[in-house]
């Protein structure tokens, strides 16, 4: 299965689904940043890195076109970004369900796809049926018929992931789905949404704190800081003359044994890390 | 009038007065609305704002007997402005409970303005305040007839995207769902709902109809069809029973109705959902579905 879609893909690989050339966007007629450019294709898993209010989720709020840029061109399937676009999967950032919320997850994740439609149709069965393929997916068949307020944090990433997938999505924005979740449940989510992109050739792109726990799986990186990004496979990105030219200091990037990677500030090394 | 073992034969006397035939009419009619509203007042934890909205409704309604237009007219137009001024603050306002209690606090000190100017007989007020189900007129039933055909269809146009609305707003926002006008359409249905639940609860006694039973469903139903029907199930028993009761008492029906709903809920909250947790929840523990791909 997943080979067959990546021959596909290859025949496709050279039509970019999400691209920007120049894009700056901001609030109130202050840039967060700008002169970004990127060019993502079928099929790739970016990691999306950088600290608090660096602007990683202004740029999820451009693509899915909630927000305006301010400058540059940005192209979604190769047209401008607008708002409901059916081919784009979202989870957003802090997303919680109250603990009181006594409906059961199979709802939730059946309104990914018929939440949009108006008038009154109680029973809607292909529904069901995209729900429950989207819940296999997402690894959470056995929450189906579970309370959204009963569930842990890592179920609940699981019953979103089901909600952004259902709708058969090219394109998945997933906004911090790691954070608070603990290492095991870390582990298990993006083996999930890698194998959702591997077998379904979907474009993803994962805001983190940390890209170490990434590295295993993305194909590109996309680094926000100081009103910049840095974009590219992570061989190119995760350098220190790359990631000092973002920055604007002077960084240093060390390699542990494992490949994991510490991002140090040369002022500040001590030189006791490894 | 003396409750008998034969319950038909009570039923029968109960029917043969027209003012609690329509009594019957109009609390059944509300207790629908309020039961449908209400689950998704509950859901979108905008039960304060419900009671705001008959609050603002209460200065309006006080103001319409100081003029001399029909309370409901009054009600009405206060309970809406209300609903609208919530709905256009726009997103989350409906969580804004300092403000809204602000402005809840201010309109019923305007209702009592209103009450000290007017010089007449102030029945009208009290009724406002803690129901007048027994007084209801036949042109009110069909009034109620008109609003509740209303409020049913709007919610059945609106009934999946305010679903999704009210578990989801950020995705439902981001598929375009226009949140301004869904907001706005049922802020004016819930107020709608709350100025005739007033006829049967009053002002202060709101939340009996349009809140506890939407919030005792929650504990009955986990698909949200099934729960609405619980919620409008619960009201219509609350309705009924309470005219009953107080046909063979000297106590008021909002206070059965209130009492009824309490209880209930409180079974259901306690007894029935800790029974059905205990019988859930050892089976369902998880095995992680991750380990499958290794």
């Amino acid at each position: 299965m997943a080979r067959n879609i990546g021959e596909h893909a290859v025949t496709e690989a050279k039509q970019s689904l999400l691209s920007a050339e120049m894009l700056a966007a901001g609030y109130g007629g202050r840039a967060i940043w700008s002169d970004v450019n990127f060019s993502f294709e079928r099929g790739e898993f970016v990691a999306v890195i950088g600290p608090n209010g660096a602007g990683k989720t202004t740029l999820f709020r451009v693509l899915l076109g909630l927000q305006r840029p301010m400058g540059g061109a940005v192209s979604v399937f190769g047209e401008p970004p607008s708002r409901g676009n059916p081919h784009i999967g979202y989870i957003p950032q802090r997303h919680t369900i109250d603990t009181e919320t006594n409906v059961e997850c199979l709802e939730l994740v059946r309104l990914g796809l018929s939440g949009i439609r108006w008038g009154f149709n109680p029973i809607t069965h292909p529904d069901r049926e995209a729900a429950i393929s989207a819940l296999e997916a997402a690894g959470a068949l056995d929450l189906a018929h579970r309370r959204l307020g009963a569930l842990s944090g890592g179920e609940l990433q699981r019953i979103f992931l089901a909600e952004a997938l259902v709708s058969s999505p090219e394109i998945l924005l997933l906004d911090e789905p790691l954070s608070n979740l603990d290492i095991r449940r870390e582990t298990e989510l993006l083996h999930l949404v890698n194998g959702v992109v591997r077998s379904r050739g979907v474009t993803a792109l994962l805001i983190a704190h940390n890209i170490n726990p990434l590295l295993p799986h993305m194909n590109k990186v996309m680094y926000v800081a100081n009103g910049k990004m840095a974009t590219g496979k992570p061989g190119e990105v995760l350098t220190s003359e790359s990631l000092t030219r973002l920055y604007g200091v002077q960084v240093e990037v060390l390699k542990d044994p494992h490949g994991n990677v510490a991002i140090i500030p040369v002022e500040e090394h001590h030189g006791d890390v490894p | 009038m003396s409750i008998s073992p034969n319950l038909l034969a009570d039923l029968r006397e109960i029917w043969s007065y027209q003012f609690m035939q329509n009594a019957i009419e109009a609390g059944t009619l509300t207790a629908i609305v309020a039961g449908v509203t209400g689950y998704f007042v509950v859901l979108r934890r905008s039960a304060f704002t419900a009671h705001a909205f008959s609050e603002i409704g209460f200065a309006g309604a006080a103001w319409a007997v100081l003029s001399g237009i029909p309370p409901l007219a009054g009600l009405l137009l206060g309970s809406n402005l209300g609903g609208l001024g919530i709905a256009l603050l726009g997103r989350r306002a409906t969580n804004r409970d300092t403000q809204i209690g602000i402005v809840l606090a201010f309109s019923l000190g305007l209702g009592l303005l209103f009450i000290s100017l007017y010089s007449g007989y102030a029945t009208q007020t009290y009724s406002i305040l803690f129901g007048e189900i027994l007084g209801v007129s036949s042109d009110q039933v069909l009034e109620t007839v008109v609003a509740t055909a209303g409020i049913l269809v709007g919610v059945g146009i609106i009934y999946r995207p305010l679903l999704f609305a009210s578990l989801d707003e950020d995705v439902a926002e981001a598929k375009g769902m226009p949140m301004l006008s869904l907001g706005i359409a049922f802020m004016v249905i819930v107020a709608v709902a709350v100025s005739f639940a007033v006829q049967v609860t009053g002002v202060l006694l709101v939340f009996s109809l349009m809140v506890t039973p939407g919030a005792t469903a929650q504990y009955l139903a986990s698909k949200p069809s099934r729960a609405i029907i619980a919620s409008v199930l619960i009201a219509l028993v609350a309705t009924w029973l309470g005219l009953f009761l107080s046909f063979y008492t000297p106590y008021p029906v909002s206070f059965f109705i209130t009492g009824e709903a309490f209880f209930f809920y409180l079974f259901v909250r306690f007894v029935y959902a800790r029974f059905r947790m205990e019988r859930i929840s050892p089976g369902t523990i998880l095995k992680p579905p991750t380990d499958r791909s290794g």
